[in-house]
């Protein structure tokens, strides 16, 4: 889509100065590389991190009875693994990302405000310690679940939740800051004659998630503010006894829910349509529909927060009206799902690991649409609602949606970053068990949603015994198949075959001209695109 | 070939677990007992055919590519990357699925929330972790428990064919009438949910939703509570019996009388005093059933989250606000009011039973009488 008029070796011999050393380099860095790298391997530790909850859930849950832990500490660790696998391993992944990629992509030196990228970064370890420390507090950490209902979360939980309100505030304000820097970094810092119907899909999802994310993320601050002051200061917000509602907290949290999820799927999209053009050596198909499609997406997102509340007891009305406008999301979802197709259909395709999880990619997150539509039929919703239906929706598009296109975009530019092609076998080792293991785990769980049984409860009715054992086994090998993972990316960073500046023959895009590994400073003068 | 075998051992240990499982555990949703459940389970069948279609064909068109247009077959790529007529046809095809699917769901819906005309009015009021019901045209209201022992969800003794499907007193209600529900909380949001009625409705504290239906068939449903609650969310299960009208008239006529004899005999029970060995057999019942769940059985309760008994200064020395606390609960905590829920002697009874169980040897005895004191204050 871009053709690029410098020599791309150029840049290597203008690099005046290099890196730190030791932990300052960390501590104190601007560069947009250094801060992504940090990012990524903090979502990278916390993906452990709540991994290793959900673990302790799919033991608990691997039999009928109580084995493990007692119900009050299963429901802080499906809250803790909620909020860390949310805020802690996908958010920081695609900002991780789009740190290093949006200035390698538009040609640009670094991002545009680099003493707050440190800043942005360096704040998160701080909340999310913050967060886990409140685990160890008398009573135990939060238990409210994720969504954090009220008045469960104010008048009935216990301290543990001042804890968890100013770390879910520091958590927005990194948020709010990195997609400030995105923004701005776009607007400003792309190279001459970049224009934005230029720009690689990636940098135009994030463009867009970044606005959602400034739209919605002081709405979670403010909703998280009002439960503190229900709980400490006397104001009833939430409570009728005192003239509030608790569905109006459902209203508010949820307004900022449902843009949250695309936040976290948007910038997956961008992923999927550079990777699929370059296995493919095709362009992609659609380019400008899929930006419209996009930007549809993200509208949309703000007008159907009220389909996770169906069974609140709505006005009919406000259930027709959300029950439309979640459907009619399916419409630019598919338009962008048929661009995939459209761009494989006819081209010589190969099957590296990036591909292939791109692949798994559109397979597995197209089911998780389909479950998501079926949820959007409010009828069927009461159903559905609160079951292991909606745990297996939403683990299908977050772990085989943004959890695979962020392991796609990890072995994609790795050989970019790193400067060694990573380990094609073991990659393909870690695919695969991903891919049955990861449909062992969640795949399951829609029968046993629709056959009844509720989530968030730490022991089931003897009916749902044998599926449980069989997700839990899914879930152990999933949880050790990611090790792989961290086996691989230790190898490649050690070392392994040269990668070239191409790496891959299909590739197109500014990144792909400098470099193997890339220097510690690109485009310091911009490069022309014509 | 290593990663073939081991993808086809997978698929089959998968496909084994299904077919032995099948027979105990339905794959689908339930089409319940009633037309609207009737409906319901329609409608997803049909969204989810659609559903299937779609799939096929794009994931047909997918692996087609994946299988003919790979560069290991010495393919050329084509160089096409768009077609106005093909994606506003693919635009414009899923608006009119879309819209097929909507008006079914619509009639359904609008059908779901019709709650006028009721033959009967139940009162539904969840609390942490029990619920309450209320029959609005008859002197009949009870609380619904759990009846699963705890030794079961211990491990200790084997599990019941309901396990935790199973409470002590169900809801009952007539065949053929439309039943309407009203369903609220008095703690914490709740979700009342019976499967075969297709019924799922928050219990909101302050605020009373509506909801109905009309079973044709008398039988035994069994349901959960659907939203997270607390501690105990897995422990509250909804039984509702559906009995023919006239065995349902008999049933009510019946509890109606004998709900009426229980007040007057608590009232003859003012007079009397129990023994220590009365009260504490009654009281460790009541407390089992209500004050463990948070307070645990053995009295020390969690720290942190519901305060200890054994040694507690309210158990040990202030009677009076021990009482008041048991009949009126604690406001800004879990600590509910017992006072409608309990009668005069079972308060008397727990009371007592935490006063001098676990070493809070105190000796003091409460009765009845003193109970209706508190009360009356």
């Amino acid at each position: 889509m871009s053709t690029v008029t410098t020599d791309p070796h150029a840049h290597a011999e203008h690099e005046h100065h290099g890196p730190a050393k030791g932990l300052k380099r960390w501590l104190y860095t601007t560069n947009h590389k250094d801060i992504g790298t940090l990012y990524l391997l903090f979502s990278l530790l916390m993906f452990f991190i709540g991994g290793a909850m959900a673990m302790v859930i799919r033991a608990e849950l691997f039999q009928p009875g109580l084995q493990i832990v007692d119900p009050n500490f299963f429901n802080q660790m499906t809250t803790v693994h909620g909020l860390i696998m949310v805020f802690g391993a996908v958010m920081p992944a695609f900002t991780g990302l789009a740190n290093w990629l949006i200035p390698m992509m538009i040609g640009a030196p670094d991002m545009a405000l680099p003493r707050m990228n440190n800043w942005s970064f360096w704040i998160l370890p701080f909340a999310f310690s913050i967060l886990l420390a409140s685990l160890f507090m008398e009573g135990g950490g939060p238990s409210f679940g994720w969504t954090f209902y009220a008045p469960l979360s104010t008048t009935y939980s216990n301290d543990s939740t001042a804890l968890f309100v100013f770390s879910v505030h520091i958590m927005g304000i990194s948020s709010i800051m990195g997609a400030i820097n995105v923004i701005v970094t776009i607007m400003n810092l792309r190279a001459p004659g970049m224009t934005y119907m230029k720009m690689p899909l990636f940098v135009w999802t994030w463009f867009i998630t970044a606005y959602l994310l400034i739209a919605v993320m002081p709405v979670l601050a403010g909703v998280v503010t009002m439960v503190l002051t229900d709980k400490y200061f006397g104001t009833s917000f939430f409570d009728a006894a005192g003239g509030g509602d608790p569905v109006l907290f459902q209203h508010i949290f949820w307004f900022f829910g449902h843009p949250e999820v695309y936040i976290m799927i948007l910038p997956a999209f961008g992923i999927i349509s550079s990777i699929v053009p370059t296995f493919s050596r095709k362009p992609l198909f659609g380019y400008a529909s899929m930006v419209y499609a996009t930007s549809s997406i993200a509208l949309l997102s703000f007008l159907v927060w009220a389909h996770h509340m169906f069974t609140t007891g709505m006005p009919v009305a406000a259930e027709l009206f959300f029950m439309y406008c979640t459907m009619l999301i399916a419409v630019p979802t598919g338009v962008k799902v048929f661009n995939w197709v459209a761009t494989m259909w006819r081209g010589a395709m190969t099957f590296e690991v990036p591909m292939m999880f791109s692949l798994a990619f559109i397979v597995l997150f197209t089911i998780g649409g389909f479950s998501g539509l079926m949820l959007a039929i409010t009828p069927a919703d009461f159903q559905y609602h609160d079951t292991y239906f909606v745990v297996a929706h939403f683990h299908y598009v977050l772990v085989t949606g943004a959890v695979f296109s962020i392991m796609a975009a990890a072995y994609y530019w790795l050989p970019k970053w790193t400067g060694h092609m990573y380990d094609e076998t073991l990659g393909q080792w870690h695919f695969w068990c991903s891919l049955i293991s990861v449909n062992v785990l969640f795949f399951p769980m829609h029968f046993v949603g629709l056959a009844g049984m509720p989530r968030r409860i730490p022991d089931y009715a003897l009916q749902f015994a044998d599926f449980n054992a069989l997700i839990s086994i899914g879930g152990f090998a999933f949880g050790l198949s990611q090790l792989l993972f961290v086996w691989l990316v230790v190898k490649c960073i050690k070392g392994g075959e040269k990668a070239t500046d191409q790496v891959w023959e299909g590739a197109e895009g500014l990144e792909w001209t400098i470099a193997s590994p890339a220097p510690y400073h690109s485009f310091t003068t911009p490069p022309e695109i014509k | 070939m290593a990663r073939t075998s081991y993808l086809c051992w997978s698929l089959l240990t998968f496909l084994l677990a299904f077919s032995t499982q099948s027979a105990e555990m339905p794959l689908n949703m339930t089409q319940g007992v009633t037309e609207i459940s009737q409906q319901v389970y329609d409608l997803h069948m049909k969204i989810f055919y659609i559903c299937c279609a779609i799939g096929i064909a794009v994931f047909g068109v997918m692996f087609w590519s994946i299988i003919h247009h790979r560069k290991s077959k010495g393919v050329e790529p084509a160089q096409f990357h768009e077609s106005t007529k093909v994606e506003l046809l693919w635009t414009a095809m899923p608006v009119i699925i879309l819209i097929m699917m909507a008006i079914p769901a619509t009639q359904t819906l609008i059908a779901m929330e019709d709650t006028s005309e009721a033959d009967i009015t139940v009162l539904i009021t969840g609390s942490q972790w029990k619920w309450h019901y209320k029959y609005m045209d008859h002197k009949v209201e009870y609380f619904s428990l759990l009846a699963t022992p705890r030794q079961q969800i211990d491990n200790k003794l084997s599990k019941g064919e309901n396990y935790l499907l199973e409470v002590d007193r169900p809801l009952v209600i007539p065949t053929g009438k439309k039943v309407r529900f009203l369903v609220t909380s008095d703690d914490v949001i709740h979700s009342w949910w019976v499967p075969a009625f297709a019924v799922k409705k928050d219990a909101n504290p302050g605020f009373i939703n509506e909801a109905w239906t009309r079973v044709d068939h008398p039988g035994i449903y069994r349901g959960q509570c659907a939203e997270l609650c607390g501690k105990d969310h897995g422990f509250m299960p909804v039984v509702v019996i559906a009995k023919e009208q006239s065995d349902f008239d008999q049933w009510i006529a019946q509890e109606a009388a004998t709900q009426a004899a229980a007040k007057e005999a608590e009232l003859k029970l003012l007079a009397m005093n129990m023994s220590k060995e009365e009260l504490m057999t009654l009281g460790e019942k009541v407390y089992m059933g209500y004050c463990a769940a948070c307070h645990q059985p053995n009295g020390m309760g969690i720290p942190g989250v519901f305060p200890a008994l054994k040694g507690s200064k309210m158990a040990l020395e202030d009677l009076p606000a021990h009482i008041d606390i048991v009949l009126n609960g604690k406001t800004g905590t879990s600590m509910q009011a017992f006072d409608k829920q309990l009668t005069l002697s079972e308060i008397a009874a727990v009371v007592t039973y935490e006063r001098n169980a676990w070493d809070n040897n105190t000796g003091d005895l409460v009765q009845a009488a003193d109970i209706a004191k508190a009360q009356s204050k």
